[in-house]
């Protein structure tokens, strides 16, 4: 059985289709693409999976368990972590808090009583997270406030967030949008050196073809809603299809 | 039939007022982004000049011309220019604390100027108030509620033909749908704008005189009341819909006065349900539309968000002034300690156990607030719970005061959990203005039954006695409160260095994210809430307990936003703020009492203007100054070494 099986995923907005019968399938440690067109409803998909949105027919099965009624807080216990296309991140904290508080509630060492017992223990230094921040190359900005970070160490904290909570699906959402040529290329290193080391399954929304080559196996292409094709990113960025779907109609 | 339109239409004049005043709060907050929660002040300031400019002999319509069509919006526009201006994109908390500050300062200085008298019998602005007129379904109609519907509809009249006929109205028009798009188009939006603010001051002044005859007595109490009904109305359509609002404000009066003559009269149902409507209607309906709760996205990426405080002043200068301001901090709080057992003479050692045990009451506001970003307007309610939990449990079974104070904190705890509850969905305006129908609800019900707050008449509390320990003495009372309020303290710390805390932060942050790592947001709420509303419980306890007796006048829903406003100007993000608030709050109240008794709207109208501040110094006044200090010795230090 897959990871992630998702089938039948429909979500309508009033009288407009936004998926329409979509279905997904990741296994274990699988490194998997999305890509579409601006419109095509990736990160209306990621939302239904991640449970950000209700939708409207359709069912996802996550490591084994039926998901689609749990909140979102659920989902990233089971495993299912995420980042976001535009930036959300905690303000006021370092990047060495947000690993920090990820990696608490990750622990499930949030309870109330222990915090009044166990008095000012939640800032110690953990192994773990001081780890993940050099691997990210974020030790050295580890305390400085978030507010005052580039965008791209922005994506490296909401990366590091995620993983430092072990998770076993990743969901991307268009990590390169708002980088420089340099820092796309450097985060999609990142990626890729995260997946040698963790084997952590990935599902990567993303409008930088070069960027999905480099990271995934396969790839999804998504058209108005719809699943138009499925497979190897070379092979499928020449069917007819998603040239149509990219370049519009082709007349000879 | 009959009987339905005569208790109809006694409503219909309450109804106009709520109408007018729906309207022109919709119309600020549409265009301008605003919620002016000062609008009821603006309503008070026209009708008590009115009143002031007819008692000095002024033929009504001179009185109508100076606080309607001249004062009223020279106020509502100075507050635009010189305060809302600024503030349009700034988050949630700071617009509403700007407001707050002035929706107390105003009164005051109002009072501050032409004193503070009883104002009795407002005068009426056209018809003679005491004739009857006519007569519809057995209702004797008298020339305030004839002259309120007639000048109303007049006006609505007038207002929807210079925005259907004219060009200024339809440039308002478009700025209510749109003000960006109003922009594109090549309309200076900032004088549509001016506008618009002059239109709603003047339905605000107009709504003032109107409503004023209506009450035996000029206060500006019932003001803070209209202006709740007037949130209501607008509630109704969606704070948007400028005819939804009006109709809504209309249906609201009259259905306040039905409820009045078909429920039991003389009952408390009927006494306390009738004016308490228009809070029931706003949570209902805050609750169940959709469009007011607050989203997971916002379009403006830092929506619901407020800026991160500054460093905090002791870790500017290095590890050592760090040490050295903790270290004062510590010799500071000794002191006041051993001079509060020594010399201080006995009515101050009273007042600063009062300081404590406000400082316990706005601890919440530092949790709730300062730490995770809920903004509560109901912490004197909450405050309330405890105190007549504990003086009902005390007098009634004769239970133990020690009992009693962790009886209220706990009392107020399940009050707040089943409060936030279904306050969970909502955020930012919504949550504020929820909180402020509940405090309003709880003031004017919860709080006048004989098993709770008995009214006017209160209940008596007795000091605590732990066996030969007895704590009747004005010393050893103030040694009961001051380690209540170092436990107290040291609980908020804890909580704060925490995983809690952190977890608090990272949903202050932001929900979605805090979401996506697994943060149940709804226990945490629930928790917050629960855990404030326990600390603001004891708080009251304890103040009952040194008060000796205590009524709902102690705890009245306008006291909770004078105390968010205090605690903002002070400094909502750390313990001391809340004690700096809390000591700040009782004794400049003191002080002021030396004075004459006019003067003592100075207090109100300090923190009032002190709440601007919050915009720009979100960290709070001491916090603020103490930054300045040690920037300057640092620089200074610096200087020096390179000189040298």
């Amino acid at each position: 059985m897959a990871l992630l099986e998702a089938t039948g995923i429909t979500k309508r907005y009033g009288g407009i289709v936004a998926l329409d019968n979509v279905s997904v399938s990741i296994e274990e440690g699988e490194a998997v693409g999305l890509v579409g067109p601006n419109g095509a409803g990736k990160t209306t998909l990621f939302d239904c999976l991640n449970g950000v949105r209700r939708f409207d027919a359709g069912e996802i099965c996550f490591a084994g368990r039926r998901i689609d009624g749990l909140p979102v807080f659920e989902r990233a216990r089971l495993g299912m972590g995420r980042t976001f296309q535009r930036l959300e991140l905690f303000a006021g904290m370092s990047p060495r808090e947000h690993l920090m508080v990820a990696e608490r509630v990750h622990r499930a060492d949030g309870r109330l009583w222990k915090d009044l017992i166990w008095r000012g223990r939640a800032n110690t230094r953990v192994p773990r997270v001081e780890e993940l921040l050099v691997e990210l190359g974020l030790d050295a900005v580890a305390d400085d406030p978030i507010e005052s970070l580039s965008q791209g160490h922005g994506r490296l904290v909401e990366l590091g967030r995620a993983l430092v909570q072990d998770p076993l699906l990743l969901l991307l959402d268009e990590p390169s949008s708002g980088l420089d040529t340099l820092e796309t290329v450097g985060f999609s290193e990142v990626l890729v050196k995260v997946r040698v080391r963790r084997r952590t399954a990935m599902l990567l929304v993303e409008h930088d073809l070069d960027f999905v080559r480099r990271v995934v196996e396969r790839t999804y292409v998504l058209d108005f809603g719809r699943m138009i094709a499925s497979g190897r990113v070379d092979e499928v960025m020449a069917e007819p299809g998603v040239r149509r779907a990219y370049l519009g109609e082709v007349t000879s | 039939m009959t009987q339905f339109l005569s208790y109809a239409i006694p409503g219909l004049p309450y109804g106009c007022v709520f109408a007018l005043m729906a309207v022109g709060l919709v119309l600020t907050y549409q265009t301008s982004g605003v919620f002016n929660l000062a609008y009821g002040a603006q309503a008070y300031a026209s009708a008590l000049i009115f009143y002031v400019c007819v008692n000095a002999g002024w033929p009504s319509w001179a009185g109508f011309l100076a606080a309607v069509v001249v004062v009223a919006p020279l106020l509502g526009l100075a507050m635009d220019r010189f305060l809302y201006r600024f503030i349009r994109s700034a988050p949630v908390l700071v617009k509403l604390v700007s407001a707050l500050g002035m929706l107390i300062a105003i009164p005051s200085a109002l009072q501050l100027i032409f004193g503070n008298q009883a104002r009795l019998a407002p005068p009426s602005l056209w018809l003679a108030p005491g004739s009857v007129y006519f007569h519809v379904a057995g209702d004797a109609i008298n020339g305030t509620e004839l002259s309120t519907v007639i000048v109303t509809l007049a006006v609505v009249l007038l207002a929807s033909l210079m925005s259907h006929f004219t060009q200024v109205g339809l440039r308002m028009r478009a700025m209510a749908e749109s003000p960006r798009l109003v922009q594109l188009a090549g309309i200076n939006s900032e004088r549509v704008g001016v506008a618009i603010w002059v239109l709603s001051s003047f339905l605000a002044g107009l709504a003032g005189v109107l409503l004023a005859p209506l009450f035996a007595e000029l206060q500006a109490l019932n003001f803070t009341d209209l202006l709740v009904a007037a949130i209501a109305a607008a509630a109704l359509g969606s704070l948007t819909s400028l005819p939804l609002a009006f109709w809504g404000g209309i249906g609201l009066g009259v259905v306040q006065e039905l409820l009045g003559g078909y429920l039991p009269s003389g009952s408390v149902l009927s006494s306390g349900l009738r004016p308490a409507l228009p809070f029931a209607v706003l949570i209902v309906l805050l609750l169940a539309l959709p469009g007011l709760r607050q989203r997971w996205f916002h379009d403006d990426p830092l929506a619901g968000c407020d800026p991160p405080p500054p460093p905090m002043a002791a870790t500017i200068g290095g590890h050592g002034l760090e040490e050295l301001l903790r270290g004062g901090g510590w010799l500071v709080l000794a002191a006041f300690f051993v001079s509060c057992l020594t010399w201080v003479p006995s009515n101050w050692t009273f007042t600063l156990t009062q300081g404590i045990a406000y400082s316990i009451i706005f601890l919440s506001i530092v949790l709730l607030t300062g730490m995770s970003g809920q903004i509560s307007l109901c912490q004197a309610a909450f405050a309330g719970i405890g105190a007549f939990t504990c003086a009902q449990l005390a007098t009634h079974l004769g239970l133990s005061v020690f009992a009693g104070i962790v009886a209220g904190g706990a009392v107020a705890a399940a009050v707040g959990a089943v409060v936030a509850m279904p306050a969970l969905r909502l955020g930012g305006l919504a949550l504020a203005l929820a909180t402020l129908a509940f405090g309003l609800l709880a003031d004017n019900v919860g709080f006048q039954f004989s098993w709770s707050g008995n009214g006017e008449s209160g209940v008596n509390v007795p000091r605590p006695q732990l066996g030969s320990l007895n704590f009747t003495s004005g010393k050893a009372f103030f040694v009961l409160a001051f380690v209540l309020l170092i436990v107290c303290s040291a609980v908020v710390l804890a909580i704060r260095q925490g995983t809690t805390g952190r977890e608090l932060a990272a949903m202050r942050g932001s929900e979605l994210a805090a979401a996506s790592i697994g943060t149940n947001l709804a226990k945490l709420k629930v928790t917050v809430f629960a855990m404030a509303a326990a600390l603001a419980g004891v708080g009251g306890a304890l103040f009952g307990s040194l008060q000796g007796t205590v009524s709902p006048n102690d705890f009245n829903s306008l006291l909770s936003l004078v105390f968010m406003v205090v605690v903002v100007t002070t400094g909502v993000y750390t313990v001391q703020g809340a004690i700096q608030a809390g000591m700040a709050y009782v004794i400049l109240y003191q002080v002021l009492d030396y004075l004459p008794s006019q003067w003592r709207n100075l207090f109100p109208i300090l923190f009032g203007l002190g709440a601007i501040t919050y915009a720009l110094h979100p960290e709070g006044v001491v916090e603020w100054q103490k930054r300045r200090v040690v920037e300057i010795v640092v620089s200074r230090r610096k200087h020096a070494e390179t000189v040298g």
